[in-house]
């Protein structure tokens, strides 16, 4: 009985030391995230924002900034825009990933100097995205490189704006997304990959599998809850893409805000300091974005109990 | 005993290392008091040295802070106070001296309104801020200037020692822009910036048969004229304009308030520049790009093939690329004529912060650079810029030995003093930055053909609410 006690204690003592180390997690989270989050949920209940250096507000306003966003289509409008160059990006992007992932990880054909690949396919992640844009603005630009290029070589006669035609804008703001992400993708579906068992893939040769089945047969259903998280976390950070079409299109998301993503309309609130409607975007960001973490947590969770 | 020792080590040792992080922003805090007495102590024990300077130095001052900070958006009024203020040394791109004055520059650039976000951040307090961080002068701009000047951040130039008579030579327009509204003065420019029209002489040449000032302005004496010869242009492969913003400026001039009660307005003097641009667009006679953008500025060089320019006198000599060899400015190829329609465009104007810790100085800067007749007359021989001394020009104008070189030698004040004279800004508010940029950008979509006319205005109506939430369209 007495030792019996005592070993309790002891379980609570160190217990102890579990949640001090937690402290700078805490302290952190609460600081940066809790209480950011709390005042923007607050704020926008409010209308409040600068005219010129007058504070107009804050004044409560209950839920017209949500519908005020809503009614006058800004919301539908450019979360649309973000899903369609999100979609747009991401397609070519895990296909291309999957084929590279299955190529590096694939012990049979022994790629040579697979960690060089790695590395370059990688580098795109380390630039800056805005420096990545800002290349971009320039190389497509009407007086850029690609326009006399395609000049030169007799394609067109007239400068083509790449940044005035709705599937070229789109389409460009996709492919630097593409070109920035898939090395990432790559190495988490490798890593995937590499976790599968070889047994399977050898039992497979052995009964004459060709690769194209190993793919889809083994290595795809396999590859599912990777997949996943991998699908979920782009489409979390399509949503917040920002800086590219930003830099892309200086801001306003060309021709008439076809372009235009989430966040940039949320920038464009900056202007007026206009704390009321961006709090008002920014909540209903985030209410999406915790369904999809939802999501993501449940997924790996009921697959961990399998 | 061990293991329990160890552990608490490692958790002191985490703690620590997390209070260490908070360090960053909380120590300073905590050790600013601690910092700043000497500080605060030190200027009290050098101030009687100070003041000896600063009387030998001639700036008369017992009110004299000992930084002055100017918070500006390029480096144009840098120039112009280091090459025209007497007394002012350079130290590096950032510091500059004046006597035992610190100048500290914070420049930052206009995009994204980056720079009136800076003000907005630091002007209300000033006032209340550490001695030495007080901006006590920053400079606007036409377009914004009623955002700072109908407010207290600014102090009437009156309490400066400026007097009605030292700014009774400057163009009545000067300082109708930055007049409050209970008809106090808070601002002081240098320069006027009547437009004109600056035009390719090769091109002038080449398809006009003359790059005579006055045989040009007869092929741009009004917009009908002005459309014939862009198509003439056109077919010899030069732009007429670099792109439809260019004209913009002599339109919205002569238009009327761009808000009146709290409602937006387009009004017909804009519109009669969007039907007339969209023309040009169409026909290929001009581009789209943006004011400032590189397809915008290609045509300060041959290559470019651009046949004219709107723009005022600093547009000539600081933005034309005039230091680059391979420009059309450098070998003093512009010409300037009246063109189709007198207008101003921008300006830079002087204003103090409230809560400024150099008055005296701030003011003598002022009266320096705007009101003593010999300095202007300086910057424009040294600058070609146009400044805001009306009698002073107008004996430059009929001085046949000025002229200036990126005009090929062309004296072209008089033009400027002709069109300074009827500039009228009373119609200013403290909108037209942000409806300006908004319109512009919109009409790009119905130029290129993306949008309608109808679609175009409302996506200039959502962009310009944005940015100003109080206004109804």
């Amino acid at each position: 009985m007495a030792t019996e006690k005592k070993k309790t204690s002891q379980v609570v003592k160190y217990n102890k030391w579990g949640y001090i180390f937690l402290i700078p997690f805490v302290v952190v989270y609460l600081i940066f995230q809790m209480i950011p989050l709390i005042s923007t949920i607050y704020n926008s209940f409010f209308e409040n924002y600068m005219s010129g250096l007058k504070q107009i507000g804050p004044t409560w306003v209950g839920l017209q900034n949500y519908i005020t966003i809503f009614q006058n289509g800004d919301v539908p409008k450019y979360f649309g825009n973000t899903m369609v160059m999100w979609i747009a990006g991401f397609i070519p992007q895990i296909v291309l990933s999957l084929l590279l992932a299955a190529w590096f990880a694939d012990t049979r054909l022994r790629v040579k100097a697979s960690g060089f690949f790695k590395t370059v396919i990688y580098m795109p992640n380390l630039i800056m995205a805005s420096a990545f844009a800002m290349l971009f603005f320039t190389l497509f630009s009407e007086t850029g490189p690609i326009n006399s290029l395609l000049i030169q070589m007799g394609m067109i006669d007239t400068p083509y704006k790449f940044l005035s035609h709705v599937v070229s804008a789109r389409s460009l703001v996709a492919f630097m997304n593409c070109l920035m992400w898939f090395g990432n993708t790559t190495i988490l579906l490798m890593a995937g990959m590499m976790g599968i068992d070889n047994a399977l893939f050898e039992a497979a040769q052995v009964d004459g599998a060709t690769s194209t089945q190993v793919f889809f047969r083994i290595t795809l259903p396999l590859l599912r809850p990777i997949l996943l998280f991998v699908m979920i976390t782009s489409l979390i950070g399509g949503l917040q893409m920002f800086d590219v079409p930003q830099i892309l299109t200086n801001g306003e998301g060309t021709p008439m805000r076809q372009s235009m993503t989430m966040i940039m309309y949320l920038n464009k609130h900056l202007f007026s300091k206009n704390y009321g409607m961006a709090g008002a975007m920014s909540v209903f960001l985030f209410i999406i974005t915790g369904i999809l973490s939802l999501i993501v947590f449940k997924f790996s969770t009921s697959e961990s109990n399998d | 005993m061990k293991k329990k020792l160890l552990s608490s080590l490692l958790s002191v040792a985490m703690v620590s290392a997390l209070l260490v992080g908070c360090g960053s922003t909380a120590a300073p805090a905590a050790e600013a008091p601690a910092a700043e007495a000497p500080a605060a102590e030190a200027p009290a024990a050098e101030a009687p040295a100070a003041d000896a300077a600063a009387t030998d130095a001639a700036a008369p001052a017992a009110d004299e802070g000992k930084v002055l900070n100017i918070y500006c958006w390029n480096e144009e009024f840098k120039s112009r106070l280091t090459d025209h203020y007497p007394g002012y040394e350079e130290v590096d791109a950032t510091h500059g001296k004046i006597g035992d004055v610190d100048v500290v520059w914070t420049i930052t650039p206009s995009d994204d309104n980056a720079y009136q976000n800076k003000l907005d951040e630091v002007l209300p307090g000033n006032a209340d801020a550490a001695a030495d961080d007080r901006v006590d002068l920053f400079l606007v701009e036409a377009d914004y200037a009623l955002k700072y000047v109908d407010e207290d951040v600014t102090l009437p130039v009156a309490d400066l020692g400026i007097t009605d008579a030292d700014v009774a030579n400057q163009y009545q327009y000067t300082k109708d822009i930055v007049t409050d509204s209970t008809g106090k003065l808070k601002g002081v420019s240098w320069q006027g910036c009547p437009g004109v029209l600056i035009y390719n002489r090769e091109a002038a040449k080449e398809v006009l048969g003359s790059d005579d000032p006055d045989k040009v302005q007869e092929a741009v004496k009004d917009w009908d004229t002005f459309l014939a010869t862009a198509k003439k242009m056109k077919d010899a492969g030069y732009k007429m304009t670099a792109t439809a913003n260019d004209t913009y400026r002599v339109f919205s001039d002569n238009a009327g308030k761009v808000v009146e009660n709290g409602a937006i307005k387009v009004d017909d003097t804009i519109k009669k520049w969007v039907d007339m641009s969209k023309e040009m667009v169409d026909a290929g006679e001009t581009g789209t790009g943006d004011l400032w953008g590189d397809d915008w500025s290609a045509g300060f060089y041959p290559e470019g093939k651009v046949f004219c320019y709107f723009g005022p006198a600093w547009l000539i000599d600081f933005c034309m690329a005039a230091d680059d060899e391979a420009s059309i400015a450098h070998a003093g190829g512009w010409g300037a004529t009246t063109g189709p329609q007198g207008f101003s465009w921008g300006g830079t104007w002087i204003c103090a912060a409230n809560g400024t810790d150099n008055a005296s100085l701030v003011g003598d800067i002022m009266k320096k650079l705007t009101c003593t007749t010999d300095i202007m007359l300086d910057i424009v021989k040294a600058d070609n810029d146009f400044v805001n001394d009306k009698p002073a020009m107008e004996q430059m104008a009929a001085d046949t030995s000025y002229g200036d070189a990126v005009l090929g030698g062309q004296n072209a004040l008089a033009m400027f003093c002709a069109g300074a004279e009827k500039i009228d800004r009373s119609n200013m508010t403290i909108y037209d930055q942000g409806y300006t940029e908004s319109f512009q950008q919109a009409m790009k979509e119905y130029f290129e053909g993306n949008a309608t006319y109808e679609e175009a205005l409302d996506l200039f109506y959502t962009s310009v609410t944005e940015k100003y939430p109080e206004l109804t369209y």
